[in-house]
């Protein structure tokens, strides 16, 4: 059976399930210890922005197969504010939470491929995928 | 939930055994300085050897405890943390240069000695 699931947001304790779902996903496709930790961290940062930011959203854990590939995709999709500048957003260092602000560009070093779509006022879409 | 801290003479042991959601974490921090202020611990030790991924959140609060303990005057070591979880928080760009670490809870307690905490 193929592993999808999806998780929604609207409470802190939503980030642990969705780490939760995204280790469990991991460990079923064989994923290395090293790799399962990358995509639980990667989920943990994706969960905590949607929390902090732009609540509620989705955390999306599903198995991709494509050009013989096999691959663990994350989306985290929300229907919050939008990110108005994206490449400032995706700087290391850049937060406005006071946090390390190392989320969104960790995300993309954690992860095989990444991608970000947002429009301000409608939300967030971000994409990432682990290969095996 | 709430994480147990142990006294042992003059350092506070703590071992991380649960998944560690935020509230838990920002606990720990309140609870550890409260014990260290209670029992005047000059050093404490935090095992990390069961956690699977340490997050920026995670890591920030951990850089927070060792600063205000630091503060306090108790000098804090973080011990056993998995070479998965070492390759992760580097990519994340998180390095905790702060913090004192050790190989595990044996070697951070003998750290702890030979600064004259014991």
């Amino acid at each position: 059976m193929t592993i999808k699931s999806n998780i929604p947001i609207i409470s802190e304790w939503d980030i642990v399930a969705a780490r939760q779902a995204g280790r469990e996903a991991a460990k079923k496709m064989n994923f290395g210890t090293v790799d399962q930790a990358r995509i639980t961290t990667a989920i943990s940062e994706l969960a905590r922005n949607i929390f902090l930011y732009a609540m509620p959203g989705n955390i999306i854990v599903e198995e991709i197969h494509e050009n013989n590939k096999y691959g663990l995709k994350i989306t985290a999709a929300d229907q919050g504010p939008g990110i108005e500048n994206i490449k400032l957003a995706l700087e290391d260092g850049y937060t406005t939470s006071g946090g390390l602000g190392a989320g969104v560009p960790g995300v993309k070093r954690l992860m095989d491929e990444f991608s970000i779509d947002s429009e301000v006022g409608r939300g967030t879409v971000v994409v990432a995928v682990k290969w095996l | 939930m709430r994480i147990p801290i142990l006294k042992l003479n003059n350092l506070l042991l703590v071992s991380i055994q649960i998944e560690l959601d935020d509230q838990s974490a920002l606990q720990l921090q309140e609870d550890l300085l409260e014990k260290i202020h209670q029992t005047s611990a000059g050093g404490v030790v935090i095992d990390l050897t069961s956690l699977d991924m340490i997050d920026s959140f995670i890591a920030k609060v951990l850089g927070d405890i060792v600063s205000m303990s630091g503060l306090m005057g108790s000098k804090v070591v973080l011990t056993g943390i998995q070479p998965a979880v070492a390759i992760t928080l580097v990519e994340l760009g998180i390095y905790l240069n702060d913090a004192n670490t050790a190989i595990d809870l044996e070697k951070g307690i003998e750290i702890l000695g030979k600064s004259g905490v014991q």
